[in-house]
């Protein structure tokens, strides 16, 4: 039977097993959106703009490890989602985007809403098509998730003329997809993998740098074994937290800019560190003249090779994919008979407890003001460490990493390399759909969460019940805390004056909020957020925090990991 | 690469966002229509050479990537010249064209146009040795290369 352009858009998406479509209509998707009105293989999540379409299929994405979709329509619709576009490429998520298009003889007409979407979202996407053919239209949808969730995963976007959603074809989707030009690597090079697992046998001081590679791949149980197996120290990126257990001995937790002063200080000092699915950003090592060390050596292993020796030369290269090759070099780690030098390996330890007792992250316990650290440490007691925890960008950001200490994978979910104000709301949706069960948390902070605030219609429509943590200090925190430091207390626009009720705001749209004043009162508001009570509620926390707190310790831009400022 | 819309402007855009310079970029479908070669002429450190390589493979439209230049290779450009060709200049520019082993392929009483093949530095010391005020225009090709020998590039 002959279906037209739009029942296969939807017969695809269903045959890919896709659970939500976050999507905004419009004239170009009105034949799509007419035939998702009449299926019910999966459900469509109307937001309120379509940026945050995507931030919430990303944030379905890194929930879950599927493949993320969002619907959006030409010209306006697709520039909103070009943000969320970017901010999913940026930290490799998959993702599918579906865009209407204008009809294929009004292309290059400069007709209504028209835009070359595929030129514009070229530079931040994985790949993405203009299907003209509509007998192409289903080999293409397949191709796109195949592209958007192998090797290193990314967005894929599709784009479809009107007139294609209505011209008819016979419909079968293909079962498999083989394409000449894109083989990813899995398997890394096994006389690289043995190398690998003879320098880390003769370490003296060696540390593990885990990333967002780790996440992606599903590969904390392997990095796990591996770090115990051995008895070494592992840091996380951003990106990686979870990856291994932030109460494990072994954790010195994050590193970079806002890393731990026992984590970059123990980087800057091993003879050999192995980077897993991390890629050395700007961010982690600083400038890399200043975090180039002579005598270390590096192993690296990433799944794509244009990571490696991109911005720092590293000695064993390793192209693959990291649970594979995490379990060969267990294996050979096991096989082997010789063990790391246990003496070096306690001393170098010890060293690190030295660092750590530095205590880098304390502040003050006494201050009558709310400490945003401490309604971090609190939401991390309050929900046992279990939950899902969302953010925005920004010094709240920073605090939610350092202070929620994650133990399990895709529980940290946050844009690191676009570092998009405006995520951390429409990404919880995404997340609570995925995990409806699951305590759901959104870290943000009042500059952010303005960003897309709209979304909170969204959450009463399709009763989502996230927990909005808003630590408003009132100020674009991260920005004064920039001019503070580097320029001379010159608060440039980063005061966020006339800020809405936010419990008035949140209770406008139909949920329930609570502002917090006093230390005192954390906890009871905490408590009463994730109550049984509350279970249904989005509840939207408005803690009011001490305006001029800093997130330490912080490297300044140019410099190496061990020239920390420090509290 | 796929013979695909919009995989030159991949390679075009990828050259420009990353910032990497393109001297030439020559391009064209092949014997096998589904399949288009590109030759790219650029510089950089052995370092800058080696991201573009890899940049260029992680383009999903990218069947192979190679350098020519890590082996014995052999370039070619077509340059196409309009030069003044009047009174004495008619005799020189047909002599300069012959010692270059260029053709000339359209002749008016007051132009010639010689077509010239070459190595990109041929084509240059051809242009460097005529009088530049008899040069009324000149278009190139950039340059396409080939392995030498057995070296072959097949996806
Ligand atoms: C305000 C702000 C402050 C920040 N401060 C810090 C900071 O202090 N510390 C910090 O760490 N970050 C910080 N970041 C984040 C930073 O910008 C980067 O996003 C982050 O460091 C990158 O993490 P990553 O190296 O783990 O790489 P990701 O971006 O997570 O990339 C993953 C890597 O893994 C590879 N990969 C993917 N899949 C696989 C697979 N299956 N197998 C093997 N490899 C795979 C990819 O090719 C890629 O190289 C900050 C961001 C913001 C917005
Ligand atoms: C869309 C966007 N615009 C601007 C920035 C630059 N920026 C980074 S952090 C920040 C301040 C964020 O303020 P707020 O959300 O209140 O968080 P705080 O730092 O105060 O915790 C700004 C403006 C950004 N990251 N994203
Ligand atoms: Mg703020």
């Amino acid at each position: 039977m002959e279906l037209s352009g739009a029942e296969i858009t939807v017969r695809c998406l269903a045959e890919e097993g896709v659970e939500y479509v976050f999507g905004y209509p419009g004239g170009a998707v009105l034949n799509i959106y007419d035939e998702i009105y009449k299926q019910d293989k999966f459900k469509h999540v109307l937001v309120r703009h379509e940026q945050a379409a995507v931030h919430a299929a990303d944030g379905y994405a890194r929930a879950t490890g599927r493949t993320g979709v969002a619907l959006v329509t030409s010209g306006p619709g697709a520039t909103n989602a070009v943000t969320g576009i970017a901010t999913a490429y940026m930290d490799s998520i998959p993702m599918v985007v579906i865009s209407g298009q204008v009809p294929t003889p009004a292309i290059g007409m400069d007709a209504f809403q028209e835009v070359d979407t595929v030129g514009i979202t070229r530079p931040c996407v994985k790949h993405n098509f203009l299907v003209k053919d509509i007998r192409e239209l289903a080999s293409t949808i397949k191709k796109a998730f195949y592209i958007a969730s192998t090797g290193r995963p990314g967005p894929v976007l599709v784009d479809i003329p009107k007139d294609v959603t209505q011209f008819k074809t016979e419909f079968e989707y293909p079962k498999t997809i083989s394409l000449r030009s894109y083989n990813p690597v899995t398997k890394g090079h096994s006389g690289q993998i043995k190398r690998a697992v003879q320098m880390l046998l003769n370490a003296k001081r060696p540390m593990i740098y885990a990333g967002g590679g780790v996440i992606l791949s599903d590969a904390a149980k392997q990095l796990t074994e591996l770090a115990r197996l051995l008895g070494f120290p592992c840091t996380n990126t951003l990106m990686g937290l979870g990856g291994f257990p932030a109460s494990d001995p072994l954790s010195v937790g994050m590193l970079g800019m806002h890393g731990t002063y026992e984590a970059n200080m123990a980087v800057q000092h091993s003879d050999v560190l192995v980077a897993i699915g991390a890629r050395f950003d700007d961010r982690v090592i600083g400038n890399p003249e200043h975090f180039y060390q002579e005598e270390r050596q590096i192993i690296h292993i990433d799944i794509d090779p244009s990571s490696i020796s991109k911005r720092v030369k590293v000695d064993v290269p390793i192209v693959g994919n990291v649970p594979e090759v995490l379990t060969e070099m267990i294996k050979l780690i096991k096989a082997s008979k010789e063990k790391p030098d246990q003496a070096a390996l306690k001393t170098w330890l010890t060293q690190i407890e030295l660092w750590r007792s530095r205590d880098c992250l304390k502040y003050d316990r006494s201050s009558d003001i709310i400490k945003p650290q401490f309604v971090l440490e609190k939401l991390h007691e309050i929900t046992k460490g279990d939950a899902f925890v969302t953010s925005d960008v920004g010094q709240h950001q920073m605090w939610a990493a350092q202070f929620y200490k994650f133990d399990k994978p895709r529980r940290w979910i946050n844009s690191g390399g676009l570092g998009t104000m405006g995520f951390g709301l429409p990404a919880a949706m995404g997340v609570q759909l995925a995990h409806p069960d699951a305590m759901v948390a959104c870290v943000t902070g009042e500059g952010s969460i303005q960003m897309n605030i709209q979304e909170l219609a969204t959450c009463k429509q399709f009763n989502i019940p996230i927990k909005i943590i808003l630590l408003n200090n009132r100020y674009l925190g991260m920005v004064r805390q920039w001019q503070e430091f580097f320029y001379g207390e010159r608060y440039a626009e980063s005061y966020m004056d006339t800020l809405p009720d936010f419990v008035k705001l949140a209770e406008a749209y139909g949920h329930a909020g609570r502002r917090i004043d006093n230390p005192a009162e954390v906890e009871d508001a905490l408590k009463w957020a994730f109550s049984a009570e509350m279970k249904d509620t989005l509840v939207f926390l408005d803690f009011r925090t001490d305006q001029t707190e800093n997130v330490y310790p912080m490297i300044p831009g140019g410099k190496g990991l061990s020239e920390m400022i420090l509290v | 690469m796929e013979n695909e819309a919009g995989a030159l402007s991949r390679v075009a855009g990828l050259f420009s966002a990353r910032g990497y310079n393109i001297e030439s970029l020559t391009v064209a479908p092949t014997e096998d229509a589904t399949l288009s070669r590109m030759t790219i002429v650029t510089r950089g450190s052995d370092e800058v050479i080696e991201q573009i390589t890899k940049q260029l493979n992680k383009l999903v439209d990218t069947v192979r990537v190679v350098d020519l230049s890590d082996g014995g290779h052999i370039e070619r450009e077509l340059m196409l010249v309009k030069v003044r060709a009047e009174g004495l200049l008619r005799e020189e520019m047909k002599r300069m064209s012959d010692i270059f082993r260029g053709r000339i392929i359209d002749v008016t009483d007051k132009t010639y146009t010689i077509e010239i093949t070459g190595a990109g530095h041929k084509l240059d010391a051809f242009l460097n040795a005529l009088d530049k005020s008899a040069i009324l225009e000149t278009v190139r090709t950039g340059a396409s290369g080939i392995g030498r020998g057995d070296r072959i590039l097949k996806s």
